[in-house]
């Protein structure tokens, strides 16, 4: 039998609460799943490949793709030109010196960005012609740390502006001044949050054909919303909103965030349809998803605190440097601005001040990732406490039951404008420590620190907001320019029950699920309204823009269903239930106050046998309006349009109620840390949510199931690594990004606490799946520093990071300026080895200065063409693991000293990336011919790069391997097969 | 084996889930592509078409395989399995379904059916595992939504089911 951690919780004879077996898996579990790429696409619909820039910053000096359109079975290929002829720029909530349109203009500004956009029949073949693409690049300096950019001398990364820092707003609530002035203690950190993305299986996936009737276009995609980007995309392709009409499937292979910003390349494709005539079907490959799809921001936080001798902490301040990489896409920057009314956590801090730096750097741009914002800010804050309980010798977890806003304090007005709706915080604090066995745990750290052992406990506690306040964004702008827009505020959700002729029901709605569950959630919920069962109610959830009811708050994020969707869900049951109701009641000949629904009857409260089935009421809306209590509407579908009035617009000293919806979750854990490896062994991790009533306990579990282990990612092992000198995309495999698999999630205890359902919501939900997002990283970032004794943690905290601080413990001294970055490990390859070539040095000589020779010598290459005085160009094909492509090769002989040495240095372009290298070649006369001694070091960046140095190291050392055979078999020796006179090569090591 | 042309189109022929099916594929195309695209079985997914992830498991010959490390010129003649197949003749939820079904044991459902595949070969290696071994045998299946946790819970339930069932 099934085991779980979340208890069922339902009225007699009601399904909400009830742990319902999802109706979604029925077609999922079968393989009869409808996600984009299972979709039956036109006849003639072409497949799409993109060719993706391999340089940080650039700028691109020439497209010629003539070849590539002259392959067989191309259709049509676009760059920046058609983007820029075709196309206005996807705006975001305020002026800024971006250009956006998706394919690069001028620049190329991160690697990964589409610069050339192929249709071909089939995308083996538009793959084909992207090797036929001809890019020229001039190389710039790039920029990647967000600290780093803001500085006046860093490289302008947008020369319409006059600095990589594209908005910058100081915010003071309360008196922040006088309270550090007045505190008796202070004290600061500096986080470091890095770039991470929970990468959904299921990747981008784009269907786009041009209509010619409404000079518009239809779209299916896996987007996710918010909607308000639908409006995006419309005004940057110079059509109406109407005539975009967007399909989302039935299914979606996950996305937490991710599949918002697909929209750039909905409103590229659409271009591309245009121009080729034809549908065109794009869907994402893993490299182009990790490079290039999607990333929370890293960002910079310092954080100062102002505090009492008993850890009152009166006021914060914080600057942030968020980092939003190349280019703002709607509507970033958001994840900063959503949590901006919490900006306290569930602290009682009254004095606050925030800085918000919205950064542009040479990487892939952000969107949105499961958190949203949190991570970063709650990181800051946590950290803040535990630095300031460790200062002052008080237990952390006292520091926060000091902190916390007290019950009777809900609803609690936070200082930067949220408005938490409720909560007990000392409860779920004392229940998860009870109940998740500190004391226990307590007693095996001091057991494992007696015997030597590096053991730490960590605490963390979080606000969870859920449904986003449409109007946070404007939060950014001054009070002035917001009066100049008009107001924004609130957050609509839409969804349409009705009732048909033979009295069953459907219900639809704008909720865009990834696997949540939603239609399930959706049946418990109409089908208590109308005394049915879940399975009565058929749930349909794919959308049509041009037929189902959305506001601009559509979409899957920021956990919006369980608050709106099912909301307006019940509101919409219960505008049917009551129209049902008047119908019955003349029927029945009582009053509408008498009316119950039960067990698919409609009946007399009191009398139970005066009933008239549900299915003969709902009839009667059909085939008899005339029999219709007086003025009533015929049929039976009702929409409900739920707004909650508590989402207010920012107000003129920018306080907001980012969310509608605040849970709360506590989390301790407690880590061992390897001193021999660095290694972070998780003993006991004990996780609890509060998100108010619970709808379904089976998906409310394995929300919480699915954010812890989405955290464990976050905390442990994931980053997008970029280097540093050249800005070169570092993560592009599983097996360089890497993700937790089944044996490495450390076990959850998972606690259910007292719920404290939510007022603003219809039936109490808030939501419950990006919790773990918020308080995993810090709480077991805390564990570390407590293991440690150290004051500077950061995340992701793998082997090799851990093991330096276990080597450098040293306290961060206070009031310390933001650190300089780890220096990015470059991705250069070295190697040394050497060979015996049966010829005289001369004669090897000869081969290595002759054009011809060497165009045999060299693997892969097609020509090789002498330019200059001991300069040549070459065209090669070299492949590594599942990349291959052609690459340009400018080669310089220099330091020629015959014939003894000589040293090569060149340059490669290509496809699939680019790299720099020399090398020096020694001969010398030994027995049975010449012994070539040779050292070399090469720079990579691109898809190559991406790729991993692990892949990239093995072929460069099999490239040499095969070069000096092939130069032994050139001498006249024997090519035994076997590598040549291998007893005397040693191979390159790294 | 004769050299086959880049640009040419090889008739290719198996038995999917005990039926004879045949297409035609360049040497080039996946086994994962050819299932989907030129047979129409699109119950098998993909997630990275670099061996990773697990997406694509399908049983060919009895052994999960990652069909997009696989060229489909290479499966001629191969009995291949894949999560079409796998429901009961009448259409009901397998024992490994019906468990992942009671456990919640998945979310999008896009890693799905490449989980159930290893696992059913797994089960029919191991038919009474512990839980941690049934962790290392999901080690090469990427699931981003659930957390693994009800996954191993129904691999667990669905293994005493068959044990009970065959007994
Ligand atoms: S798609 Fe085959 S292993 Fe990922
Ligand atoms: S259920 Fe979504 S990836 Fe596993």
């Amino acid at each position: 039998m099934p085991q779980f951690a979340v208890p069922e919780h339902a009225e007699e004879g009601k399904f909400v609460g009830r742990r319902i077996t999802r109706v979604e898996n029925i077609t999922l579990l079968k393989g009869k799943g409808q996600f984009v790429d299972d979709l039956p696409t036109k006849k003639g619909t072409a497949e799409v490949a993109i060719l993706r820039s391999p340089h940080a910053h650039a700028e691109v000096v020439s497209i010629d793709y003539s070849d590539a359109l002259a392959l067989p079975g191309v259709f049509a290929v676009i760059t920046g030109e058609d983007m820029l002829a075709e196309t206005d720029p996807m705006i975001v909530g305020f002026e800024n010196p971006i250009d956006y349109r998706g394919v690069a203009l001028d620049k190329v500004r991160y690697v990964g960005e589409p610069v050339a956009v192929i249709a071909a029949r089939d995308r083996y073949t538009a793959e084909d012609a992207m090797d036929l693409v001809k890019v020229e690049y001039k190389v710039l300096k790039p920029v990647i740390d967000p600290v780093e950019a803001a500085k006046p001398e860093a490289p302008l990364i947008h020369t319409k502006g006059d600095s990589n820092c594209v908005s910058r707003r100081t915010f003071t609530h309360g008196e922040p001044d006088d309270a550090f002035a007045a505190a008796k203690r202070t004290n600061e950190i500096t986080i470091r949050y890095p770039r991470n993305s929970i990468t959904p299986m299921e990747t981008y996936a784009v269907i786009a054909e041009h209509m010619e009737e409404t000079g518009g276009f239809d779209v299916t995609s896996n987007f996710q919303g918010p909607f308000s980007v639908h409006t995006v995309m419309a005004m940057a392709l110079r059509i109406r909103t109407s005539a975009l009409r967007h399909h989302s499937p039935t299914n979606s292979g996950g996305s937490f965030g991710s599949k918002l910003t697909i929209f750039p390349y909905v409103v590229v494709m659409c271009v591309l349809a245009r121009k080729a005539g034809r549908p065109v079907k794009w869907i994402e490959d893993r490299l182009e998803h990790l490079s290039s799809a999607n990333s929370a921001p890293n960002r910079v936080t310092r954080i100062e605190a102002a505090y009492d001798d008993d850890g009152i902490v009166s006021a914060l301040r914080m600057e942030h440097w968020d980092d939003h990489g190349a280019y703002l896409r709607a509507p970033m920057p958001a994840p900063i601005y959503r949590m901006h009314g919490v900006s306290t956590n569930g602290y009682d801090i009254r004095h606050l001040e925030v800085v918000n730096n919205i950064m542009i750097t040479n990487k892939c741009p952000t969107g949105a990732v499961r958190g949203f914002g949190g991570p970063q800010l709650y990181f800051a804050v946590e950290r803040m406490m535990q630095v300031i309980a460790t200062e002052l010798g008080i237990d952390p977890l006292e520091m926060l039951r000091r902190n916390l806003i007290k019950a009777e304090q809900f609803p609690y007005k936070a200082i930067a404008g949220a408005l938490i709706d409720s909560g007990d915080y000392h409860r779920t604090v004392d229940e998860t420590v009870d109940q998740g066995g500190l004391e226990e745990l307590k007693k095996r750290r001091d057991a494992a620190r007696a015997e030597g052992k590096l053991y730490g406990i960590g605490y963390a506690a979080c606000v969870e907001p859920s449904q986003s306040n449409m109007g946070y964004i404007s939060t950014l702008k001054t009070g002035l320019e917001r009066e100049r827009a008009g107001p924004k505020d609130g957050a609509v959700a839409t969804v349409t029950v009705s009732v048909d002729a033979l009295g069953s029901v459907n219900v639809i709605g704008d909720s865009v699920p990834q696997g949540q569950g939603h239609q399930t959630t959706l049946s418990q919920i109409v089908a208590d309204e109308l005394g049915l069962r879940p399975h009565d109610v058929v749930v349909t959830l794919d959308t049509d823009t041009a037929k189902d009811g959305w506001s601009i708050a559509a979409g899957n994020y920021s956990c919006r269903f369980a608050p709106a969707s099912c909301s307006a869900a019940h509101e919409a049951a219960v505008k049917v239930r009551t129209k049902m109701a008047r119908i019955a009641a003349t029927t029945l000949n009582v009053g509408v106050d008498e009316i119950e629904f039960t067990k698919g009857k409609i009946h007399a409260k009191s009398n139970p046998d005066n009933a008239v089935p549900f299915y003969r009421v709902g009839g009667l809306a059909h085939w008899s309006p005339s029999s219709l209590p007086d003025e009533m509407d015929p049929g039976l579908r009702e929409t409900s349009h739920w707004n909650a009035p508590e989402l207010t617009p920012t107000t003129a000293n920018d306080e907001i109620n980012t969310s509608l919806a605040y849970g709360f979750g506590f989390d301790f854990c407690g880590v061992e840390i390897d001193p021999k490896t660095g290694q972070v062994r998780v003993d006991k991790y004990v996780s609890a949510h509060d998100c108010g009533t619970i709808l379904n306990p089976g998906l409310a579990e394995g929300q919480i199931r699915g954010s812890y282990v989405a955290a464990i990612g976050a905390t442990l092992m994931e980053e997008f690594k970029y280097n540093e000198e050249d800005g070169s995309f570092l993560s592009g495999t599983f097996a360089e990004y890497l993700v937790p698999t089944a044996p490495e999630v450390p076990e959850l205890t998972l606690i259910h606490p007292t719920p404290n359902p939510s007022p603003y919501t219809r039936l109490g939900a808030k939501g419950i799946a990006e919790g773990n997002q918020y308080t995993t990283p810090v709480c077991m970032a805390n564990a570390v520093a407590d293991a440690l004794g150290r004051k500077d943690v950061s995340t992701p905290l793998t082997p090799s990071k851990v093991f330096e601080w276990l080597h450098d413990t040293e306290m961060q001294p206070k009031g310390a300026t933001p650190p300089a970055p780890a220096k990015g490990k470059g991705q250069a390859i070295e190697g040394v080895g050497e060979t015996l070539v049966p010829a005289s040095p001369q004669e090897v000589w000869n081969i290595l200065l002759d054009p011809e020779k060497m165009a045999n010598v060299i693997p892969g290459c097609h020509e090789l063409t002498e330019v200059g005085s001991n300069a040549y160009e070459a065209v090669v094909t070299l492949g590594v693991g599942p990349v291959k492509g052609k690459f340009d090769a400018k080669i310089n002989l220099t330091d020629l000293d015959e014939p003894k040495s000589v040293t090569l240095s060149g340059t490669a372009q290509g496809t699939l990336g680019s790299s720099s290298g020399s090398g020096s070649v020694t001969l010398e006369a030994a027995d049975g011919g010449t012994r070539v001694s040779y050292t070399y070091e090469v720079h990579l960046s691109g898809k190559v790069a991406a790729v991993g140095g692990r892949m990239v190291r093995g072929a460069a050392r099999h490239l040499i391997d095969r070069f000096f055979k092939a130069l032994v078999r050139q001498a006249g020796g024997e090519d035994d097969g076997g590598g040549g006179k291998r007893g005397l090569f040693r191979r390159g090591g790294s | 084996m004769t050299k086959m042309e880049r640009a040419g189109r090889y008739p290719v022929e198996f038995n999917l889930n005990g039926e004879p099916v045949d297409g035609f594929a360049s040497p080039r195309m996946l086994l994962s592509d050819f299932l989907r695209h030129e047979i129409g079985a699109t119950g098998t997914h993909v997630g990275c078409e670099h061996g990773v992830c697990g997406v694509c498991t399908v049983k060919v010959d009895g052994k999960a395989v990652r069909s997009c490390l696989m060229f489909a010129v290479q499966a001629e003649g191969a009995e291949i399995e894949t999560i079409e197949g796998m429901a009961e003749a009448d259409g009901s939820f397998s024992a490994l379904q019906e468990a992942f079904h009671q456990n919640f044991a998945l979310q999008c459902g896009y890693c799905t059916p490449g989980v159930l595949m290893s696992l059913s070969e797994f089960l029919g290696r191991n038919p009474d595992p512990t839980e941690d071994e049934v962790k290392v045998a999901l080690s090469g299946n990427i699931c981003r939504c659930t957390g693994y946790h009800e996954i191993v819970q129904a691999a667990m339930d669905a293994a005493k089911a068959i044990r009970e069932g065959a007994a």
